[in-house]
């Protein structure tokens, strides 16, 4: 064991520094804040917004897929328009925006010991960068010819010709000029949050000290750097073709009887560069998902998370893998068939640390004292339906098996189950977790109960049964069913029902947000630390937290993150920066 | 993609040698108190600023391989018709060079204290910058007068693209410099201009080293330097 | 406690609706049922680790659920059961992935003796193009295209003269004859898709991509497209019969060629 005499306090040197941009004004308290914790709140503000937007049209979705006919308003145009930009949203604007600029921002500077982000000025651009992003993105219903009608993966020729709503609008214009702004604000964000990780963490804190949680957002924020050029590229160079009528993307076309100027162009190009940020970008809310469901495992088991070490080298080892697995995107896409065993065989190699990843968050409760709070019951929600919908990623990955699969409903059924479901449980696992430290009370556990059921239930009932359509060879993106053969009578009734689930999960994410606005003032008291947590966030000197984070002094740390029930304490959780040693048999037997 | 996998393989290599560094085998439940004073500071000594502009360079780097990539995919289609690069680059390429020396001796001078010295080099590079970015457009001009237009070719739609792309880089360092320079009029203390100054000069350094890359791209000796790299391997 | 029985009620339910609902896949009408094989093995596999990741949960929340004095272990790690593990993990995901890759080759490997079916797609109907008595397609590109010359088959290649057009109207194929089917598209992507045959492919404007299979059932089947192409994407369907012989041959000889197709046009012209 490695004993050593703690030192003495650091000296409030940078508390100077920190003054330079201390807030003076309203304004700059609450508006142009270059607090980070206040970012955070207007990233996750701003993504919930926009969320509910993308969750709106799901509904419209659904009630044209449930009840084809009936709703007259959704027309071909559109639903497309609707599922391009729920598609968007969601993966883009909310998951990513959320994890990163939301969850990031607020835990990075908290859970390292640190005062704020490192480039202050910088994150505060950053977020208005995706404001602006959005409103953009919001602006395309309001022009022309609506919304583009693409599908969210874009794909050209198709998203810039007339025979898809927006294509030679303004929609698809819009929609890469808002991707493109989303990129450089979220790059700015990125390297504080990187930086912050590699420079601001307070003594003591070394990398295998970190909770999980700061691993998985600080390695999806690395990942995410270098992926969203990529989006970047793709989005720039369609642009050209779009507006300028270069032929980056577009071959020589026949459009209704009309030979177009573009000729000799790739659309298979588009598809790499879209891909290898679009697989990554699978990831980049995967990991933060991973991380801080850990740190919800253990805290509300009361247990140290099981092979931390495992845990960090997966993280990594899925970041750096994740970049060579792109192409199993486009295994029907018509590129080289010799690719297929290549991306085949990496993705299916992924899916080892992944494994080990859900072993040990199981393995964590093994002889744990499980608390059956909210947190933990999203976070144990999580696991069955990334579990669930990392399985059928296995179908998918494996190149022959997804020929028949590719492009049904088996495959919306899969994404939506592992990097839609999982990692919105996890964010909602983690919103009652934190919210005591945000608003300094807690949220009401009756109505988190009622939208942990229906939430985790309804979805679980939409998804898993949307497989089978799949399988049954309903392709994806059709809004009308009814003149297909392989379409039953039976799987129209199984539409119908999973559309009726649709709208009750929906109507519980309404009891939610009111479970939000009503617990700032009504919430129970929280306190410091309600759930008894080891981890910097919760030993603040207020709550919630000022800003400088830790008052005069910065907390030193002289324990790993997951000091849980440690045989001989007197308690069963020792905080970070608590010192002194104890424990005697801390080696496993 | 192979360049993009390529600059990426540089990347995963320095992340790895920089978390081999990290006791990343360590088991941290063994060890309680400050290990700090065993090994060293927690975060690296060189000023934050100048990592985080060391990453956002590999940024700047990863979108230009990139661009790389879908350049060498979209050349290897039928369409595709090289085009003659004007004489005037090759003086822009010089001129480049002359605004990242004159950087480079601004940072040298600030280290010692300098000041007139550092001023000239700012003032010398920022001309040339200037000056570039004008050639750059001289370059356009002269293309577009010979019938070279964008929507032509592939190839010339990517040499507007990338070039224009390097030189919004380029203007968006002129914003930096500008300021460093102000500054360094204005009496910013020696401390604070140093670092900008040796902050201008890496992104200089950088998009110099990137635009040596992009000339070597367009000019065609790039895809002859892989085909020779391809034959040697088979 | 709640939360441990509903666990368990989701792997039951799940199993029971796997085996249960009516909902599967079509009947099989091509030879791919080697892709049906590696997804039923695919399915078991992955089924059990569902099954046993999830039931060991709910057992641990039942078992470990916090009460009154109860303490948890203090397990940093394992390394033995992590390494066991992983090796598990490894051979499960290795018997999926050989199979695949096994299939995937016979996928992309066309037999020698599959004759050549172009399928043309377009916002939104499917054509078709036969190779005429000489087995050989001719040439063709979209700047060809016109009204006469749907396809845009190129009218200077001999090879193309005498194949059979079958502009948006039913293909016809012999039962038991593998068939290549070669893809393209003159305006956006599509993907040929007909659910009963397993395989797909995208159609890429520019190029030529492929597939193959052999029929194996007479009947009447719907072609799907697969790949979002516009608005009109849903309307995109078609219909492939599959023949006996002669049958087959019957349709062939109702059809025109090219060169028929184009002869009263290029008669107009000379004029």
């Amino acid at each position: 064991m490695v004993d050593i005499t703690p030192a003495d306090t650091v000296p409030p040197a940078e508390v100077a520094e920190m003054e330079l941009y201390h807030p003076h004004s309203w304004w700059t308290k609450y508006v142009f804040s270059q607090d980070a914790k206040v970012i955070a709140i207007q990233y996750s503000a701003t993504a919930t917004a926009i969320g509910m937007v993308a969750l709106v049209l799901s509904w419209m979705m659904r009630l044209q897929l449930g009840f084809p006919g009936t709703f007259d308003f959704i027309t071909p145009e559109a639903y497309y328009q609707f599922i391009t930009m729920h598609g968007m949203i969601m993966v883009i604007y909310l998951l990513t925006a959320l994890f990163l600029g939301g969850f990031g921002n607020y835990l990075i500077p908290l859970m390292v010991g640190a005062r704020d982000m490192v480039f202050p000025y910088v994150n505060m651009l950053s977020y208005w960068i995706y404001l602006l992003a959005v409103l953009v993105l919001v602006s395309s219903f309001f022009a022309p010819g609506g919304p583009t009608g693409a599908g969210w993966t874009l794909y050209p020729p198709q998203a810039i010709m007339t025979g898809t709503p927006g294509g030679q609008d303004w929609g698809i214009i819009l929609m890469l000029v808002s991707l493109i702004l989303f990129i450089i604000g979220f790059t700015m964000g990125g390297l504080n949050y990187v930086v912050t990780v590699l420079q601001a963490r307070t003594r003591g804190m070394t990398l295998m000290r970190l909770p999980l949680t700061v691993w998985g957002i600080f390695t999806a924020t690395v990942m995410a750097l270098l992926a969203f050029p990529a989006l970047f590229v793709a989005c720039v160079m369609m642009l050209f073709d779009r507006a300028l009528g270069t032929s980056f993307f577009m071959p020589a076309i026949v459009e209704m009887g009309e030979q177009l100027q573009h000729g000799g162009g790739s659309p298979i190009l588009f598809q790499h560069l879209f891909w290898f940020f679009g697989h990554p970008e699978v990831y980049i809310v995967a990991l933060p998902a991973f991380g801080i469901v850990s740190d919800l495992i253990s805290t509300h088991a009361r247990k140290n998370i099981f092979g931390y070490r495992m845990m960090v080298w997966a993280i990594v080892g899925i970041g750096a893998l994740s970049f060579v697995v792109w192409a199993h995107h486009m295994y029907v896409s018509g590129m080289h068939p010799y690719f297929g065993f290549f991306f085949a065989t990496t993705t299916l190699i992924i899916a080892v640390p992944t494994a080990i990843k859900v072993y040990n968050w199981v393995l964590t409760l093994w002889r744990g004292d499980i608390h059956l709070t909210i947190p933990m019951l999203f976070a144990l929600a999580f696991i069955v339906t990334f579990v669930n919908g990392g399985l059928t990623g296995l179908f998918l990955g494996n190149v022959v098996v997804d020929v028949p699969l590719s492009d049904t409903m088996f495959v919306v059924a899969h994404f939506h189950m592992v990097m839609g479901v999982a990692p919105i449980l996890v964010i909602f696992g983690a919103i009652y977790h934190w919210y005591p430290k945000v608003t300094g009370r807690m949220l009401n556990e009756a109505m988190g109960q009622f939208h942990f059921w229906v939430t985790f239930l309804g979805a679980y009932l939409i998804f898993f049964p949307m497989h089978y359509i799949g399988l049954m060879g309903v392709p994806r993106r059709y809004n009308e069913l009814t003149d297909m053969t392989v379409m039953t009578e039976s799987a129209h009734d199984l539409n119908s029902f999973i559309s009726i689930m649709a709208f009750l999960v929906g109507f519980a994410q309404v009891v939610f947000l009111f479970n939000l606005i009503w617990s700032i003032r009504h919430g129970r008291e929280a306190g410091g630390n309600p759930w008894r947590a080891t981890t910097l966030e919760w030993q603040t000197p207020q709550t919630p937290p000022a800003h400088g984070n830790f008052g005069k002094e910065l907390p030193i740390v002289y324990r790993w993150a997951y000091d849980y029930s440690v045989p001989g304490a007197k308690e069963d959780f020792i905080p970070q920066n608590m010192p002194g040693s104890f424990g005697s048999s801390r080696e496993p037997a | 993609m192979s360049v993009i996998l390529v600059f990426l393989l540089v990347i995963v290599g320095f992340a790895g040698w920089w978390l081999s560094h990290q006791r990343l085998m360590a088991k941290p439940w063994l060890e309680q108190g400050v290990i700090g004073d065993i090994i060293g500071p927690e975060g690296s000594t060189l000023p934050t600023a100048k990592i985080g502009l060391g990453v956002f360079l590999a940024v700047v780097g990863c979108l230009f391989a990139l661009f790389t990539s879908a350049y060498f995919m979209r050349m290897a289609l039928s369409d595709w018709q090289a085009l003659p690069l004007p004489r005037v680059l090759w003086f822009n390429t010089s001129v480049l060079v002359l605004s990242s020396i004159a950087l480079h001796c601004a940072s040298v001078a600030a280290r010692r204290g300098q000041i007139d010295t550092v001023r000239l080099g700012l003032a010398t590079a920022g001309l040339t910058a200037l000056v570039f970015l004008i050639g750059q457009l001289v370059a356009w001009r002269e293309l577009t007068a010979d019938g070279y237009l964008l929507t032509a070719n592939p190839a010339n739609s990517f040499f507007y693209l990338i070039t224009g792309m390097h030189g919004l880089h380029i203007l968006g360092g002129l914003v930096a410099l500008s300021r460093t320079t102000a500054g360094a009029w204005n009496g910013t203390p020696p401390e604070r201009l140093r670092l900008s100054v040796e902050l201008c000069a890496m992104y200089w350094h950088f998009l110099l080293f990137v635009w040596l890359a992009i000339f070597a791209l367009l000019a065609g000796w790039a895809a002859t330097f892989i085909e020779i790299c391809r034959q040697l391997l088979t | 406690m709640a939360i441990a029985l509903v666990l368990v009620l989701v792997v039951v339910g799940s199993v029971l609706f796997h085996f249960l609902s009516p909902w599967w896949w079509t009947p099989i009408a091509s030879n791919w049922d080697y892709i049906d094989n590696t997804i039923i093995i695919t399915f078991w596999i992955t089924g059990v680790v569902f099954a046993a990741v999830v039931l060991f949960m709910a057992y641990c929340v039942f078992r470990f659920r916090h009460r009154e004095g109860n303490q948890a272990a203090y397990e940093p790690e394992n390394k033995r059961l992590e390494w066991w593990l992983t090796i598990v993990t490894a051979i499960g995901v290795t018997a999926m992935l050989v199979p695949g890759l096994f299939v995937w080759n016979q996928f992309v490997s066309v037999p020698s003796d599959a004759t050549v079916v172009e399928v043309v797609g377009q916002q939104w109907q499917w054509s078709f193009r036969l190779p005429g008595k000489d087995g050989k397609l001719g040439t063709s590109d979209t700047r060809n295209v016109s009204p006469e010359n749907p396809l845009g088959v190129n009218a200077s290649d001999a090879n193309g003269q005498d194949d059979v057009v079958v502009e948006a109207a039913d293909l016809h194929l012999p039962v038991g004859k593998p068939v290549k089917m070669l893809l393209r598209s003159i305006d956006v992507l599509h993907d040929f898709y007909v659910p009963e045959f397993r395989a797909k492919m995208d159609m890429i404007p520019g190029s030529v991509t492929y597939f193959w299979f052999t029929p194996t059932k007479t009947g009447t089947f719907q072609v799907l497209c697969a790949e979002l192409c516009g608005q009109g994407h849903p309307l995109m369907n078609g219909v492939v019969m599959v023949d006996t012989a002669e049958d087959y041959l019957a349709w062939l000889g109702e059809q025109q060629t090219f060169a028929q197709l184009s002869a009263p046009q290029q008669v107009g012209s000379a004029e």
